[in-house]
């Protein structure tokens, strides 16, 4: 993990998002697929935005690439920088997606930008002799990430929009349905919204695969310090804890979150409140 | 040069910027940063007598040069601390300032207790900006007689060689008078301020955003309260240490706190905007101090009650 200044290469626009490249000498050698990148926004806003790593090259003392949202004050705020502006990041952080042991068949989902770590992810996998095919949603065709660039790293695409604007009218777990249905497929990776993440894990243990999932919650400092980003997940001794999914993930296993009570403390919580009364 | 070293209540620590309770955890996070042994000490996330899950998520609003927070004193209690992260400090000879929050008078008694046989704590913190259960859930920093029962029960149960710091809420008429009524119960000196309460509703919703509907104001939006009210509390106690707080993220910040009376300071929200944060204050505090002609920290110390530079 390295907090440094880095130099913007190129902010580029691609369609509901921008890319982004910058300079990050030592980072990109430590970068696995899963990883993210911390960076510090102008001076009104004081807590840095966290984003996924989509890939880092070694090439010329190192540079890393991610795809902003223009959502709030502070990614509108990034976008709007150029090439030669100087911004601070801290990366990498966080844990990685953890890849199979033998060649097996993957599946990587995608929602929206979430798509972004996938592409590393499934070069990684193929180059370890698993079979990957990726799966990329979004609500409509603007919003639709990186449909191209998955195309070039897997063995199959498959594309669903809500409202059917582009690819199959439908959810991300159709197609991940039919595809678990061959009972090839042992291992799920998917990023995007909590949502999905829900339903893709619950499809993937439906038949039996091991779903990861990246989660987004919202974080304060991304270095495991504020105890903002944390969320119910269930231990090895099968206790759960409020952990940070900066520093416990962002990647957890699918079947260990609880995803219907994200945003609450459920009562058997380690130090819940119901807990502590007894 | 300054001499970095400052010393609070009769114990020396290498420099005058420390981290701040619920911004640095308990150190282990920010060592890929810095040196922690460069600074003053770390000052622990409030450890209580047992696990805490803390409030629901959201937890955290941005606000203007600010943010909101509602943790609810997440933790992992005192035995976990005592068995994983005061011995990770103590190896790594990091000065260990351990905050203590309860919900009783007797929980913090209890915890004085325990950390009786911790030769490792360098001091105390009595975070006292905790709902009492007894009193209906009012906030012990606000209310006089609550205040000095906890800091007397801390103070008598802890050892005479470990000073133990009253941490201030700001969210009261008279600081002073909260400030008195603690040095008379015991309080070797005064970590301020906490955070002051604040609150955000989402314009979607119509409903507060934070999962513990109200929330701690931090930042350097709450700076110039941070200033004003440790410039009151050295004005009516100016023998007792501050370590002053709130919004600080530059040197020239510190050194405003150091003015108004504060012996060291302590860098909290901002080590979130950057973690190497306490270090480059610490340095930034001490090349101004040195530009000033200072030869030590203390001789700064409520120089602004004193006509400032003559």
């Amino acid at each position: 993990m390295i907090q440094a200044d880095a130099e913007i290469l190129s902010v580029r626009r691609d369609g509901a998002y921008y890319h982004m490249s910058f300079a990050a000498p030592g980072i990109a050698d430590g970068f696995r697929p899963g990883h993210f990148v911390a960076i510090a926004v102008d001076d009104a806003h004081i807590l840095r935005r966290a984003f996924s790593i989509r890939s880092a090259s070694t090439k010329a003392g190192g540079a890393l690439q991610i795809i902003v949202s223009p959502k709030g004050p502070g990614t509108q705020w990034l976008v709007r920088r150029r090439a030669g502006d100087i911004i601070n990041v801290i990366a990498p952080l966080g844990q990685p997606f953890r890849l199979p042991t033998e060649p097996v068949p993957c599946v990587l989902v995608g929602g929206g930008y979430g798509v972004a770590p996938l592409f590393e992810l499934a070069n990684q996998l193929r180059a370890r002799g698993c079979g990957v095919e990726i799966i990329v949603g979004a609500g409509d065709a603007a919003r639709l990430h990186g449909v191209v660039e998955a195309r070039r790293v897997s063995d199959a695409v498959h594309v669903t929009t809500d409202d059917g604007s582009a690819g199959e009218q439908g959810r991300v777990t159709d197609p991940l349905r039919r595809i678990l249905a061959e009972g090839r497929h042992p291992a799920v990776y998917a990023c995007g919204p909590m949502a999905m993440l829900q339903a893709v894990s619950e499809v993937s243990a439906e038949f039996g695969a091991v779903a990861q999932c990246a989660v987004e919650e919202s974080m304060a400092c991304g270095v495991g310090v504020c105890m903002t980003c944390v969320l119910p997940v269930i231990g090895d001794d099968g206790v759960t804890r409020m952990v940070r999914s900066c520093t416990d993930g962002p990647v957890f296993f699918g079947d260990r979150v609880r995803w219907s009570e994200v945003g609450t403390v459920p009562a058997d919580t380690l130090g819940s409140p119901e807990a502590r009364d007894d | 040069m300054t001499d970095p070293r400052v010393t609070l209540a009769g114990v020396e620590f290498a420099g005058p910027a420390f981290t701040a309770s619920g911004c640095a955890a308990a150190g282990k996070e920010l060592a890929g940063f810095f040196d922690l042994t460069e600074i003053g000490g770390v000052v622990t996330k409030s450890i209580m007598m047992r696990p805490r899950s803390g409030r629901p998520t959201p937890r955290m609003v941005e606000t203007p040069s600010g943010m909101l927070n509602s943790i609810g004193l997440q933790g992992p209690g005192i035995e976990s601390f005592l068995a994983n992260d005061l011995p990770w400090l103590a190896e790594r000879g990091v000065a260990a300032v351990v905050s203590i929050a309860g919900e009783t008078v007797e929980e913090y008694a209890q915890l004085a207790r325990i950390l009786r046989n911790e030769p490792d704590v360098k001091a105390i913190e009595v975070n006292i900006s905790c709902p009492n259960v007894e009193s209906r859930g009012q906030v012990f920093a606000c209310d006089v007689m609550s205040a000095s029962s906890v800091i007397h029960q801390v103070r008598r149960n802890t050892s005479s060689t470990v000073p133990i710091f009253a941490k201030l809420s700001p969210d009261v008429t008279s600081i002073a008078e909260i400030a008195l009524s603690c040095h008379n119960a015991g309080a070797d000196g005064f970590s301020m301020i906490n955070t002051t309460l604040g609150m955000a509703i989402d314009t979607d919703t119509l409903r507060p955003i934070l999962g513990g509907v109200t929330g701690g104001l931090s930042g350097p939006a709450i700076r110039p309260i941070a200033v004003r009210n440790v410039w009151q509390v050295h004005h009516v106690l100016p023998d007792v240490p501050i370590l002053g707080m709130g919004g600080i993220a530059t040197g020239e910040d510190a050194l405003q706190f150091i003015a108004a009376g504060a012996t060291a300071v302590s860098v909290g929200t901002m080590t979130f905007h950057d973690p190497s944060a306490p270090l480059r204050v610490q340095q930034e505090l001490l090349g101004l101090l040195d530009e000033r002609g200072f030869a030590s920290v203390s001789e700064a110390v409520g120089v602004a009650h004193r006509g400032g530079l003559v």
